[in-house]
């Protein structure tokens, strides 16, 4: 098979992301499906607020994470199948031109759904397991109520059969249009752009240093890796900052758990991102090194100029997470006609910026120190 | 002058060891042009990469004007290289996101090269200056593989079968090329190869043999890239 199940487990960002989104997903539908039940039985102003109250938050956490988390997932599995038919292309060319459809290659795609299988059957299970412990939180006070946990297959079918099904469709339609160029493309190191285009910057910019060619260069080829890192780093402000403040709007279990996937799915992001942006351009800096350059000089101009990108995209994630979680507030808790105060909190955005900060640098330096030792033998054997 | 003595080199772990390089000691004069010839899996390759210092022997001693680069530091072998080597692969290693200019300017700027468009002429790729890696023939890839390592002035080329990907044609073409500048530049030329016929091109002939050398013979006449057989 020309996609095994080993490049599947590649997608361990997927596993996490839809583990995490199906996790907090299914227990607050569930939770939901099983507290409408009740409505009929609330007879005082107090338990109909707290019910009110109750299914606002339900509806809240639902949308946030499970709309945030989906996007997400979408996002890494198109990267990821990108990423990965730009790595094997040479193989895909080769199947192509000894008459492989492009059908026949791109439905073995389908194996990636399996990725989303195992986290959305991970996520669903561990749900299940955390409710009761849930449920009698939910209602410590007892102003409901006692609600049961009952199975609902919607769930299932919302939150496992149908993301692993669309998820295996997709990987396979994008594959498939990714297949579509032609087989010379494929076999080819793909890095021309516009010529025309090109040759004129080019005779602008001839006297600059090869270094700071290099850096431009680097982010102006590879725009897909630019938009992972941009992109992972606004999941990583977003989810850290987003997790944070929802600790105040919702009950205090709830609060660790959504910080707890928050922090996970951040860090689960700017890792692979760093790891993908890092391998991807290992082989240029190792022959740079052969050629004489400093590893610290190769590592500068490479690297150096993801640094900027990465913090753009904290900024972005940032304002999108504020307007994102006051716009649900307002909807959400707007029938209730007390809508909590939420504000933008200075103090959280400094808290994640100095994680984002330091778990970038320390991730940098660990692969800065890895590619110290990788040899030109390596490279020249991959 | 670069002197080699006895080199040895093993990879694997240490219960399925191989050795590579079995005591090599040679030495090879300034502005020479030695060829290493062998079969595959003689060892040449690696001889090579232990020479030029891109990798370290187990044990053994290379020595260039009596400065053992074995000994140095990574930070001082990569200021080594930069300022004395220059490298032909055979799979060119060009950087696929940068054209024609870029490449050979990377070798250019180590050495503060302003001039190295001409080595760009030199190489037959005038016209081609802002095309990219992919849009050229294995030939011209190679041709400025040759014009990037030259652009940075070495003191001595190593090239690794540099016509091993390339056509007849071709890959005289880009042997005529290099030895025409090392009579105009000077410097020194160690190449591997598996073809007999190249090494009638070399002063210095080193035959190897299962990590050992077995032969070394110096050509009274050198024949030109046109005049070898293929």
């Amino acid at each position: 098979m020309l996609v095994g199940v080993k490049d599947a487990v590649k997608l361990i960002g997927i596993v996490i992301t839809a583990c995490c989104a199906v996790f907090v997903c299914t227990m607050f539908l569930n939770y939901y499906f099983d507290i409408i039940t009740i409505e009929g039985k609330l007879t005082s102003d107090v338990s109909i607020i707290f019910y009110q109250a109750q299914v606002s938050t339900a509806k809240l956490v639902c949308s946030i994470a499970g709309g945030c988390l989906l996007m997400t997932s979408i996002i890494m599995l198109l990267f990821y199948i990108k990423h990965y038919i730009d790595t094997h292309k040479k193989e895909l060319g080769i199947l192509k031109a000894l008459g492989y459809s492009n059908w026949k290659i791109a439905k073995n795609f389908w194996v990636f759904g399996c990725s989303v299988l195992l986290g959305t059957a991970l996520g669903f299970a561990g749900a299940f397991l955390i409710m009761p412990e849930f449920y009698k939180l939910q209602n410590e006070e007892q102003l409901l109520p006692e609600i049961s946990i009952h199975f609902h297959p919607t769930v299932v079918l919302c939150f496992v059969i149908a993301p692993t099904l669309l998820f295996a469709v997709l990987a396979i339609c994008y594959a498939w249009i990714q297949l579509k160029r032609p087989v010379l493309w494929l076999l080819k190191e793909n890095f021309q752009a516009n010529e025309k285009s090109v040759k004129h910057k080019e005779e602008k910019s001839s006297d600059r240093p090869f270094i700071s060619d290099l850096k431009r260069d680097t982010l102006r080829t590879r725009k897909i890796l630019v938009f992972f890192i941009l992109f992972a780093s606004f999941c990583f402000s977003s989810m850290t900052q987003m997790s944070l403040s929802m600790k105040e709007l919702s009950s205090e279990m709830m609060g660790i758990i959504m910080l707890v996937i928050g922090l996970v799915l951040a860090f689960t992001t700017l890792l692979l991102s760093i790891t993908t942006v890092m391998n991807s351009n290992k082989k240029t800096m190792i022959m740079m090194r052969v050629f004489g350059y400093s590893q610290k000089e190769c590592f500068r101009a490479i690297f150096g100029g993801y640094r900027p990108v990465s913090y753009l995209g904290f900024v972005l994630g940032t304002v999108y997470q504020y307007i994102l979680l006051r716009i649900t507030v307002d909807i959400v808790f707007r029938d209730m006609g007390n809508i909590p105060d939420y504000e933008f909190d200075i103090p959280v955005m400094m808290m994640s910026l100095a994680v984002f900060l330091a778990a970038y640098e320390i991730v940098m330096y660990a692969y800065y120190q890895k590619i110290k030792h990788v040899s030109i033998k390596e490279i020249m054997l991959e | 002058m670069i002197e080699i003595q006895n080199i040895t080199k093993s990879y694997g772990s240490e219960k399925s060891r191989f050795q590579v390089l079995k005591g090599i000691s040679l030495g090879i004069a300034e502005g020479d042009f030695a060829v290493i010839l062998g079969a595959s899996g003689s060892g040449k390759s690696t001889l090579l990469n232990v020479i030029s210092g891109l990798e370290t022997p187990d044990s053994g001693k290379v020595l260039y004007n009596r400065e053992d680069i074995t000994a140095l530091p990574d930070k001082k072998l990569t200021e080594f290289r930069k300022k004395n080597i220059g490298f032909i692969f055979q799979q060119y290693y060009l950087l696929p996101n940068m054209n024609v200019d870029k490449n050979v300017k990377m070798g250019a700027d180590l050495t503060g090269n302003k001039e190295y468009k001409n080595m760009i002429e030199a190489v037959g790729l005038g016209e081609k200056l802002y095309k990219y890696p992919s849009e050229l023939s294995g030939g011209e890839q190679q041709r400025v593989s040759v014009a990037r390592a030259l652009a940075k002035n070495p003191k001595v080329l190593f090239l690794d079968e540099p016509t091993g990907a390339l056509d007849e044609q071709t890959g005289r073409q880009v042997l005529d090329y290099i030895c025409r500048l090392q009579k105009k530049l000077g410097f020194t030329i160690v190449m591997v190869t598996h073809n007999l016929n190249i090494a009638e091109m070399a002063n210095t002939v080193i035959h190897m043999n299962s990590g050992k050398l077995s032969e070394i013979y110096t050509n009274e006449t050198q024949k030109t890239a046109y005049e070898i057989g293929w």
